[in-house]
Parts: C-alpha cells; structure tokens; sequence
C-alpha cells in the first residue's frame, strides 16, 4: 500500500503533458515512449528485452491485478516466469494501480518489484488520450517526472544507440544437449524462446548478437527477437549472410525476421508506432489460414524489396505489412510476430516444430 | 466464399421472452437477418413475439408469428421451401426444434441446409454422455460423476479422482444425502449417510470455490478460430452464469492462464466443428493451473450477446456470414470498416454485468441463488476502474439501490449465513458486512468470492466513510471528491455521505454537482472501438467515465440530437417492447434528419447495437447521467415517453433544469403520474373512476372501507418482502397485507380503491398530437379485471364490446387528450360493466401493447408519436380497426417452471416474462395459436378441473359440456364434480390433496396429484375458488403439479373457456400457415 500519494508527469517531445500519481521508483525516467494493447502479461512484457530504452503505456486500464511472480530461474538458468533475468521497461504508464494483487502464483506486488529493479511507474493517466496521441504523431521520446524533480527535454533518442547491444548476453551459453544443436543469435531473446527449443529437445547454443558463430558446428541457425533499429546490426547481417552460404536451416524472430530480410537484400524501415499487442492477425500469404499473433516490434521489413529468392511467408491482415518471409528454394524463414507468444496467444507456436523438422 | 446454392432461408426465433431465454435473441436474430439481407438472400422468420425488433417490417422478408414447434415450423418449411435453415439464432428453443426437425428427417425431406454448425456437433454439445465421451477424446477435462454402489466403490472413485470431492446421493431431491470429503475418513461418514437415502452415490471432484470464466469463440469453414472476449464471473462455481455478477475481461487471470483456457478453447471448438459461435464455460481452480470444462454452447447465448456489447464485436452478424460459409478473413470488422474481422478486440476498459431479479413478484419463491437461473434481465455497466462500473451497475439493475453503499438499510438475520448462502442481494450483503468490520478475508471464507474483487468493494466503503468526515462538500478535499467519482460515486451518494438526506435530496445534489463541475470534475466520453485506440475508430459506441481526461468525441452542438432515453433492465413489467419502441423511435428521428442518441445499457436488447443509431450511450438513465450527456450533445429535445417509466420518471426533473422534454409537456405527464391531480382532472372531466383514497392511518382505512365496501385493492407505499399491491377479500385478509408492509403513516401512506369485480379491462393506446387524437387502438382484455393488464390475454380488436362501450371509451380519452394537451404516445385503462366505463390509470407515454396494436393494425404508432413530438404535425392515417378482417391475440408467457416453489396463480401484480401475438381469420384461430405459442398444447384426451366458486362454474359450464360433446374424459375434483353431475356432464372425481389421507375416500378415487405426476392428463385448469389457507394450499398443490410435470395450466375461467372453445372449434391441422403479410 502507498501511504503518500507522489504527483508526477508523463511528458512528450511534443509538448504534450499527463498527470498522474508516482509508483514503484519515485524516480524520473525518459525513453521512447510507445503503446501496447495487451490486456494480460505484464510482467512478460516489462522483462521483455524488446522493450529497451522505452517507456511503456498499457492501455488496459487495470494493471497490477495478480501481481508479480517469483523470480526463480530452472536448472538450466531460464527464468521461470519472466521473458529475461531484469526489467528493460524504462518506465511504465498506465491508468488504474491494483493496489492489492490475488493469485496464487504471485510473491509481491508490481510496486515492490518495480522498486526494487528501480523501474518508475505512473498511474492514473487517461492512457487511451496517451494512446491516442501516439497514434496520430507517432511513437516518442518522453519522460515520467515525479514532483519536485527538475527534467527536461532534450533527452537521448534511444533509438540512436544500439539497443542490441545493451541487451545480449556478453558470452555464449549453452542449454540441454542434444543430437540437434541450433545456434540462437541473441538480440535480446526471451526466455520462451529457449523455452520452446529446450522442451522441444533442442540443444541451443546462445550467443551474443556480434559473436561469429560460423565456423560452430550446429544443425540450425535461430535469429531472436531484439530492440530498435535493425541497421545497428551490420555484422550479424554479415553473419547471416555467411550463413546462409551453409544452407542450413535458419529461422528468425522479430528482429530475426528483420535481419535475415536484410542479408537476403531487402530494406526495413520505421513503422508510425508499431505494433505491440497480442491481437494481430496474420495470414499465411496464399492460404486461407489466419492467426492470431502477439507482437512488439516498431520496425518492418519493406515487402517491395524483397529480393527475387524470397517471397512474403506472412501479411499483417490489419495494415498489410510483412510479417514473415522465406527463401523460394532454402529453409530459411522468419517471422516477424512471437510464435513462443508469452505474453499473448499460443497460436503458431507450431512454427518451432516446423523449423525443427527441417534440422 | 458463400455458397451461391442458397436462395432463401429460414431462421428460427426464440418465441415469448422467459427466464433464461430473453431479449439476447431478438439481438442475435435480427443482426442474422441483416447479415442474410445484405447477401441479397430472401429471409423467413418464424417467431411468435410480436413485440420484438427482428418481427418488424423490413427486418424479415417474411413473418410468421406462429409457434416455434416442430409442428409449424415443418409447414412453414413445406410452404417456403428454403434451401437453408438458421438453428443457432433462437436460443434453446430454435436449437431443439431444429434437432428435432433433423432427427425426424424433415430437413432432408424438403432438403434443407442447416447452415453453420452441424446439427451432429450441436448434438455432441446437448447430450452430457457424447459431450465428456467427445472431450475425452482430446483429453480436455470435464466435471464427471462416477457412480458407486458400495463404499469401495466409492473409495476408489475418490482416490481417481483425488480429494476434496463431494457426494451426492443418487435419486434424492434437494441435496439429501450430499456432502463435502477432503479425506478417507470424511468419505467414510458422508457415504454412510448417503448410502441410508440411495443405493446408489456419485462421486464428483468438488469444484467448491472454483473460478468461473468464458470465453466466446468464432471459428469459420477454413478451421481458422478466435477468441473474442472471455470472462469472468464474479461468483464462483455454483452460481448459474446467469445469476453470477460477471466481468469482462477477465481481471485475475494471468497471462499463463489466459492463453492456456484460450488455447483449450480453440482445441474444443475445432475438435466439435463449429461454424459460427460458441461459449466455452471453464471451473478454474483459484490455487494452481486446473480446470473441468462445464459446458459448450453451441449457439449463440445470453454470454454471446453481453460479449458482443462488451466489445463491440458483432458476434451474431458475423456468425450469419459464416454460416452462409464467409472465413473471418472475408469480412470486416464492422467498428473500424478497415481491419477484418479476423482479430480479438483489446478492451480499454472493464464491462460488469450484474443481474436483475424480480423474485419478490412471485409468492412462496426462495430467494436463493445457485444452479438454476431466477433472473429476469440484466445490466451491462462500463468503466475504466472496477468500482466505477458496478458502482454504476447496481444502480442501473433499478431496485432502489444507489450503488454498492449508501443505500436504505438492509435487514439481514445472520450476515455470516447470507454471505455463505447465496441470494439475490448477496452484493448488498457484503456491502453491510464490510460496513460492520468483516475483513476481506473473513468474507472470502465465506462467500469464495476473489479477494481482488473484495478488496475493491472495500475501497468503495473506505472513500465512503472518508466522506462521512465532511459535512459541507465545499470543505470536502478536492482528491477525495475526484477520487469518490473515479469510483463510481454518484451525486447523490456523495449528498447522503456528507448531508445524510438533510433538506431537500434535490438540491444537495445540485450541490455536490454544481460544486465538482466548478472543480472540473467532470465526466468524459471514450469510445467503445475493438482495438483500444490502436487504429482510428468512426464508431459510436460510448461511455462516459471519470477516469480519463479526454473526449473521444467532438459534439457538433447544432441543435441536431435527439436523444431517446431507452428503458433499461428487462424486468417483469418492462421488456423488449420497450426496446421495439425505442429502436422505431430512433430510427424515425434518424429518417427525418436528427442525429439520433440513444442511452440504454441492457446487453440484451436491439437499441444497444453498434449501427441502431448515431451515437449510443451505454450509460445510466439517471438524472445525473443524462444531465451529463445533454450538456454535451445540447439536444433538439429529450424523448422520454418509449422508454417504459424509467425514462418516463425522469421528464419533470429534466424539464425542471430545462432540458427540452419532446412531446406532452413534463407538467402534464406528472398530472397523469400524480394520482391526486390526476383524479381531480378527471373528476373535472366528469368522468367515472373507482373510489379510492389515500390514507395514513388505520381508522382512515377502516372507515373508508366500510364506505366502499370489500374487496379493496390495496397499495402500501413500502412493503418489506412479497407483492407491492394485493387485493383484499375481507378483513383478515387486509390486516394480514398491511401488516406486511412496515408502516401506514404520513410517509408511508397506503393507497386503498373500491376493487370491481366481474367488469372487463379494456386498453386505449393512442397517439395524440397537440390534444388531437390521431391514431387509436381499443383492446379488450379476456380475463376479468384483476388480472394485471401485462399477465392478461388481449384480444386486437376487440371481439365482444358494445359498441356503446367503444363510443364512450372515444369520447373520455379524446377529453383526457385535451385536457392534458397530449402530444406523442399515451395508453389508458378503463374499466366496463355493461355499459358503465371507469378510468383506471394513465400514461403519458408508450404502453406494453403498443408493438402488438402496431402491427396487428400495420399502422406504426411510435413512428407516428415521433413525428408528432418532432413537431411535424403528421396527418391522421385513414385505417381503423374495425375495417380488419382478422384479430390478433397476445398471450402472456410464464417462467414458472423456473422459479421453485412459487404458486402459478394470476393477480394484480404482474408475474409474466413475455409475451406473444400471433394472427388469425377469427378469434379462434388467433387465440389457438396465441396459446399454443406459449408453450400450451391441445389436450388428447383426459382433463383435470377445479372450476373455483359458483360464479365460475357456471362461467365455465358451457365449455366444459363442450368438452364433454367433443369425447374428452373429465376429472374433477369434489365440487366440480358434484356440480358437473347435476348438469350432466359425465366426469370422474378426483381427490384433492387433503382428502388423500381421508379413509373414507382413500384407496376409492384416484388422486389429482397422481393423475398429473403420471402425466395421465393433458392440460390442468384449477380455478382458484376463494382465499382460505385450505383452499390455497389444495390448489397450490395442483398448480404447482402441473407446472413441475410440464403439463398445461389455465388458472382463470374466462382464458381457459376462451381456449377450450377454440380448440374444440377447430384443429390444429386447421389453423393457417399464413405470414404477416398475408393479412
């Protein structure tokens, strides 16, 4: 329970101002600031690397509600309940605080876990006016200030440095063994990532996104999800590239989607505001099957530049944009939507099995 | 893509509104018939409720109001010939007819489709045995029973299924026998004392204080599934989801187990092959990830409907598409016009739907809630905090409360047993146990209820009691006043925390608003867009909340709105034909060029759909609600004369701050409301009404009865528990009444008139325009007066007045008119002996008959009304109903079945749920399938009677020789028979229950409660004769015999005359198959 009630702001690059009431860290905070729609995952979300260098606005207004898990890791060192060992949310935005939590899985509160990782929060913001101004301008820098702390614009862009780099593991690591190694890029990899290969018998070596990995011996190639501009990220592309000369099996995430379009020649470009909630719908391109996707990206690969080899594997059913691609002739695919879900729906988790029975 | 093959096609309603089958399908149909119209496909509806929205002109291409039965609707089929047929649109109803069309091989006689889901996967979801045997063979979970004859049998279910479990007696009524068992030792006690009731037990996993959550999914032709919305109720287990408070979406579910109930969904649904909608209900275990699968409906369902106004998902029209073999990701969503429908709508906001009950209607019913459904309507809240929304529901549920505190004090015996055991005001229960210190946790023992939802509640209370420190709102710290109104508090919560009623309730309320709107505290407007802001949305659909600062939307102020006040919670008294004359209302605002706004919050209803009008609040009809939205939209004016009373109660204090009230000035409506002024304006009329007076003390009464003389009719101001008004036969009976009520003073004073007996009840529904009548419609009741007018069987027009009668009835109602300068819809009550007319009541506004008399005499009286109140002047139509050639007859439904233990007995209270209308060349064949359409059937062969007194028996003498000429066997009890004996009229005596045991007569004659136990008759009349404890208890028994074993009831002698005289007068193999728009 908070006691006292600390006033504070979100405010945009764009001069635009919300006042609310401080929770978790009473402390100021700035980043780019986007939006999700999901009305579950919080703490998938808040652990989520993808999120780094920004300030997140739930635009579900209850927020808090089953609190926050324990944070134990497996055997293997995967954590339990979270998509990474630390908070990358720089802040957190929403309308409603859920001062008491029930579930039964939950250890303490989303204000005590916010505080101890130093993670500011704000509550009691109308987050749908928020929303909607980051629809019309495009997502932006902002900040959240509690009262009494003097801070201003300008700020760090965080999307000019390189935020991949901030959230790779800085040496590699190894899960499980197995007959069938596969070799994971991480560009800030959730934990259902490995979750989904390790429960799946796959051995998975993990290694940082800049580590030349090809001279390894493995039988795939994963490309993981990650934060902010893929053009950070030339030499995994050089990587990529390398591999593919290989032929072997590779399959990418998010940022993986983004990085194999790239080695394979295409272009990626920033979307308005991205897409961050658990009801995309996409469509295998030539089919009639759809699914339901949870998403977070705020960059895209360009359709039009695909080159002649490589053909859209799926279509954002909403807006049209990519959400996948593969190889005409090779086993290379990717998508841009999280098959491993977490948080979000289950729906094509069977991607994995997929990309599996091509080892 | 859609199949070309399909031409025409049938759908299916769901017949008289009951418990449990109510307004949700009047939604359902009539978006279906939109999706069906807008494929250039030709629709057929068979539907005996003349007071929906989807029996309108233009809605349907065809109209049958006849019974939805195997039996019509095969000759409707064999006259149609449609290529497909609609099963899931019409509840329960339309759903086990088409199973049962299809099993008696119709559907592939006259080769008909059934369009969307297969009639085999809505079989595997109906039969219990194939639907856990269909589960199994996915391995999804369901609640079994194993049965076990001996105690090790019983024992090694127990360790299968792992403890807690309960056992349950096999065979036994009402829970003998049952209990819970954690442990072996525990099993061995329970099972000791279930195997003394029953030689058999079952053995269940106890699910006690489970979750109960939903989820609605879509799947299309091509296997591709979504889930639209799920839920959560706010009770757990045990309590029917229809009874439950429930929540959308869920609040206390994580992540994890959100997409794992949502994946199994999808497993489910695929496995059973839906095409279209379904509702997949879970128990989920509140201490680790576990569930049991309770059900699967596989149609659309009251859940589907609150689903879909939940999220703006139009469940019902998509479903239609579907059927006709559309994928999802042919359509598109309907709110963003951009995006397909292929997506699950993000919610931005917490959606409370709370039920409405109007059990103290109903004599000898319990109060208790649990597995079986009471409730009568619901109400379908929106905010953006918990406490906002429900603070807002129980308002709108309109029992008087004013939110979950600050409400009149509720008596409770023993809170601990009203928590653990639950009612119809368990909410309120839990407000008072909190206000007397009961921690959160103390009342989650209790009640199971979660403890984020209880500690809420307790947030409310807290921020109560922290106004209660303030005795001047202007003192109150700004916070506490904006944090109160983030909680759902209204003004005049907020009056009665700070001034505790002190002087005038109206003007602290002013107060308090006048005082926050200065602070800025102010409601805004969000929009209800699937997509929670992600893509611009053009919709309409609105709310208003105090948790935001921002307006959606930007008002245009062009003195271009009218808003329509809609009529709320479905309760007994106020149903869908409110909602018909709300929906007509808008739609002509709308043709005429006004921006048509509505604001109604009942899920179930037409008017709340996303494209009925042009901005639609779903919101309270609250005085303080409304005044928010007016000073946002700055209407034209205020419609508040088709919304039933609720809208109609609001006109004097809307005028009073001068809103434009469209129509009869406010000053006039509460003329007609008032019933001092309006007895003196019809005294001044010189025109007759029964005595009455109103009285403050007992001697008053006493005295004004011996003036008049008994029976009186009787109206408490306050009565704690049982019906508000009673007819009193003598003095007992009177002194017993008013002793119910809790006092007779200034405050409380009681209403007593002169209650006329044996005279006919006639209905004048009519629209004026300035005092000019334009448009009539004299109906005449067949039940004598005493009959309240929503349970009387109606007869359009009316087929025995004189003529003298209808010429005086004229003359009043066009002087009243005038007097009180009438401009929109009104309805009168009169009274008729010979030819003698009393006024009894009315209304200023639209009546229950008005859908039934508009479209009987195909002229539409609300579209005229509007006209009338937009100030057109419209010109008198040129039809009368004495130039029909056919009559209507409207036939009240009862839901008696569903409410245990009450007496199935008519009075001047209203205890119907529905009703029906249904056409015919003479009054015979109106009235025949007017019966039937409630549920009646002809009787073969045998009939069991009690003719009630004297006067009744030889009311009902000719018809029942008639019985007796057309070969029928009679059973009659004592009296009946005696007297049926002196007018030779063969029959059999029959023992009434108190005579059972009477050696004399025991073991000689067959018992009445044997004869209907047996199903050994057809169709029950007891006519209740007088009022003695012995009398009623006899009769009840019958009564509520018959209703128990499902076999036809008529409990007065006019209505069962009226029906023996019209079956025996024809078959039902004569009765035509003709639409509407064949007469």
């Amino acid at each position: 329970m908070i006691e006292t009630k600390l006033r504070a702001r979100i405010r945009l690059e764009n001069g635009a101002e919300f006042e609310g009431w401080s929770f978790g860290y009473d402390k100021p905070c700035d980043g780019e600031v986007v939006f999700s729609t999901a009305m579950v995952g919080y703490p998938e979300s808040l652990t989520d690397p993808s999120y780094s260098g920004q300030i997140l606005c739930v635009t579900y207004p209850l927020i808090g509600n089953y609190g926050v898990p324990n944070e134990g890791t497996d055997e293997m060192g995967i954590s339990k309940n979270f998509e990474s060992e630390k908070i990358w949310v720089r802040g957190l935005v929403i309308s409603e605080y859920s001062f008491n939590y029930s579930h039964w899985d939950a250890v303490k509160s989303l204000d005590a876990w916010l505080k101890e990782h130093n993670i500011p929060g704000i509550y009691g913001i109308d987050t749908r006016a928020l929303t909607q101004v980051l629809r019309e301008n495009g997502s932006m820098l902002g900040m959240i200030v509690p009262e009494g702390v003097a801070k201003d614009f300008p700020i760090k862009d965080p999307n000019a440095e390189n935020q991949i780099s901030l959230v790779s593991c800085k040496k590699v690591i190894s899960y499980g063994s197995s007959e069938k190694k596969v070799v994971l890029v991480d560009c800030g990899v959730k934990h259902n990532i490995l979750r989904c290969f390790v429960k799946r018998g796959i051995e998975v070596i993990r290694v940082p996104w800049d580590y030349d990995f090809t001279d390894m011996q493995y039988d795939g190639l994963f490309i993981s999800n990650g934060p902010g501009n893929p053009e950070f990220c030339g030499i995994t592309e050089e990587h990529i590239k390398k591999a593919m000369s290989m032929e072997k099996p590779i399959f990418g995430i998010c940022m993986g989607n983004q990085l194999l379009a790239r080695a394979g020649g295409a272009k990626t470009y920033k979307l308005k505001y991205g897409h961050r909630s658990h009801n995309q719908p996409v469509r295998l391109s030539g089919t009639n099957n759809c699914y339901i996707t949870s998403q977070n990206h705020g960059y895209a690969v360009d359709n039009n530049t695909l080159g002649e080899d490589w053909e859209p594997l799926f279509i954002n059913m909403n807006d049209g944009t990519n959400e996948g691609i593969k190889h005409k002739s090779k086993p290379f695919f990717s998508v841009q939507f999280h098959p491993e879900a977490s948080s979000g729906p289950t729906d094509t988790e069977f991607l994995f099995d997929e990309f599996i029975s091509k080892l | 893509m859609k199949d070309p093959n399909i031409k025409k096609v049938l759908i299916l309603g769901s017949g008289a509104l009951k418990i449990g089958q109510a307004g949700e399908f009047d939604y359902s149909g009539s978006q279906a018939l939109k999706a069906l119209r807008e494929e250039g496909i030709e629709t057929v509806l068979i539907n005996p409720n003349i007071a929906t929205v989807q029996t309108s002109e233009g809605v349907a291409d065809k109209i049958y109001f006849l019974p939805v039965t195997p039996y019509f609707v095969e000759k409707v089929i064999a006259k149609e010939r449609p290529q497909g047929i609609l099963l899931s649109f019409g509840g329960q109803t339309a759903l086990n007819c088409g199973v049962s069309l299809y099993e008696g091989g119709v559907l592939e006689k006259y080769d008909v489709q059934v369009l969307g889901t297969p009639v085999q996967a809505i079989m595997d979801t109906e039969d219990r045995e194939l639907f856990v045997q269909k589960l199994d063979e996915i391995d999804v979970k369901t609640i079994k029973s194993h049965p076990a004859k001996n105690f090790a049998e019983a024992k090694a279910a127990a360790h299968e299924l792992g403890y807690p479990l309960i056992v349950r007696a096999a065979y036994a009524l009402g829970g003998l026998g049952s209990g819970f068992c954690d442990n072996d030792a525990q099993l061995t006690e329970v099972c000791e004392k279930a195997f003394s009731f029953s030689p058999q037990v079952l053995v269940e996993k106890s699910l006690k204080g489970w979750k109960e959550i939903e989820y609605e999914v879509v799947r299309d032709k091509y296997d591709n599934c979504i889930t639209v919305c799920n839920m959560e109720n706010f009770d757990p287990l045990g309590i029917h989801t229809g009874e439950s408070i429930v929540v959308a979406p869920s609040q206390t579910l994580s992540n994890k187990d959100y997409y794992f109930l949502r994946e199994l969904s999808i497993r489910i649904v695929r496995h059973i092959g839906i095409i279209g909608e379904c509702n997949v209900q879970y128990a989920y275990n509140p201490d680790a990830m576990d569930y049991r699968v309770i059900e699967v409906n596989a149609r659309l369902s009251r859940s589907s409907a609150l689903a879909s106004k939940a999220t703006g998902y139009p469940l019902a029209f998509v479903a239609a598409k579907l059927g006709l073999g559309y994928g999802l990701f042919d359509l598109k969503n309907s709110v963003t016009k951009t995006t397909p429908a292929f997506f699950e709508p993000a919610l931005d906001y917490i959606v409370c739907k709370i039920p409405r009950w109007d059990l103290s209607k109903f004599h000898g019913v319990s109060r208790k809630i649990g597995s079986s459904m009471k409730s009568v309507g619901e109400v379908m809240a929106i905010g953006r905090t918990f406490e906002e929304a429900i603070q807002k529901g129980l308002r709108m549920i309109g029992q008087g409360a004013h939110g979950f505190v600050g409400n009149k004090e509720l008596k409770v015996a023993d809170v601990d047993e009203s928590l653990r055991e639950p009612t119809d005001r368990r909410i309120f229960v839990i407000s008072k146990a909190m206000d007397a210190g009961y921690s959160v946790d103390e009342i989650h023992k209790l009640t199971k209820i979660d403890k984020w939802f209880l500690d809420k509640l307790e947030n409310i209370v807290r921020t109560y009691s922290d106004m209660k420190n303030y005795s001047d709102i202007e003192k109150m710290p700004e916070e506490l006043l904006r944090q109160a109104k983030q909680q759902g508090f209204s003004d005049f919560q907020i009056q009665r925390a700070v001034y505790h009623d002190n002087g005038s309730i109206p003007a602290n309320q002013d107060k308090v608003r006048r005082y926050r709107k200065s602070l800025g505290i102010i409601p805004c407007v969000k929009q209800i867009d699937t997509l929670a802001a992600e893509f611009p949305a053009a919709t309409n659909y609105l709310y208003l909340t105090y948790n935001g600062t921002k307006n959606d939307i930007t008002y245009e102020n062009d003195n271009k709105s009218v808003i329509v006040l809609g009529s709320g919670a479905y309760r007994i008294g106020s149903s869908v034909e409110f909602d018909w004359c709300s929906v007509t209302c808008i739609q002509t605002m709308r043709k005429q060029g006004y921006r048509g706004v509505l604001i109604n919050y009942n899920p179930e209803t037409v008017s709340t759909d996303y494209d009925m009008c042009d901005r639609l609040y779903f919101d309270e009809l609250t005085y303080e609600r409304v005044m928010d939205i007016c000073e946002l939209e700055t209407p034209h004016g205020v419609v508040v004369s088709v919304g039933g009373q609720i809208p109609n109660n609001l006109a004097l204090r809307l005028s009073g701050s001068n809103i434009p009230i469209l129509g009869t000035k406010a000053e006039n409506i509460d003329k007609a409301e008032d019933r001092h002024k309006f007895s003196s304006i019809v005294d001044a009329l010189g025109v007759d009404q029964p005595e009455w007076s109103e009285l403050t003390t007992i001697e008053d009464v006493d005295k004004f009865i011996a003036k008049v003389g008994y029976p009186v009719l009787v109206r408490p101001s306050y009565v704690l528990s049982g019906a508000a008004m009673n007819v009193c036969y003598d003095e007992d009976k009177l002194r017993h009444f008013l002793s119910l009520a809790t006092e007779v003073s200034k405050e409380h004073p009681v209403v007593i008139s002169k209650f006329m007996q044996r005279c006919k009840e006639i209905e004048f529904d009519a629209v004026a325009d300035e005092g000019e009548i334009l448009a009539y419609a004299i109906s005449e009741h067949i039940e004598y007066a005493g009959v309240h007018s929503g349970d009387a069987t109606i007869q359009f027009p009316p087929q025995k007045l004189y003529v003298e009668t209808v010429r005086r009835i004229k003359k009043i109602a066009h002087k009243i008119a005038s007097a009180l300068q009438i401009s929109g819809p009104f309805n009168i009550q009169f009274l008729a002996k010979e030819n003698e007319i009393k006024v009894i009541e009315c209304n200023l506004r639209a009546s229950r008959s008005f859908p039934f008399v508009s479209k009987v005499l195909k002229i539409n009286f609300i579209e005229l009304a509007a006209k009338v109140m937009l100030g057109m002047h419209p010109v008198a139509p040129q039809k009368s109903a004495f130039d029909l050639d056919y009559v209507g007859v409207k036939s009240s439904q009862f839901s008696f079945a569903r409410l245990e233990e009450a007496d199935p007995m008519l009075g001047v209270d209203m205890s119907s749920t529905g009703e029906v209308g249904c056409l015919g060349d003479d009054l015979n064949e109106a009235l025949l399938k007017s019966v039937l359409a409630v549920g009646n059937s002809i009787p073969k062969k045998k009939i069991l009677l009690s003719t009630g007194d004297a006067l009744q028996k030889a009311d009902m003498l000719m018809a029942c020789r008639l019985l007796a000429n057309h070969g029928y066997d009679l059973y009659a009890t004592g009296g009946t028979y005696k007297y049926f004996i002196e007018n030779s009229i063969p029959c059999t005596k029959v023992l009434w229950p108190t005579e059972c045991e009477n050696p004399n007569l025991k073991g000689r004659f067959r018992t009445a409660l044997e004869m209907i136990q047996e199903k050994e008759v057809e169709m029950v009349i007891n006519i209740p004769k007088n009022f003695t404890e012995e009398e009623l208890s006899n009769g009840y028994k019958i009564r509520r015999a018959a209703i128990d074993f499902n076999i036809p009831l008529f409990t007065n002698a006019r209505l069962a005359t009226a029906f023996i005289r019209s079956f025996c007068s024809m078959s039902q193999d004569d009765i035509q198959i003709k639409s509407w728009d064949e007469y």
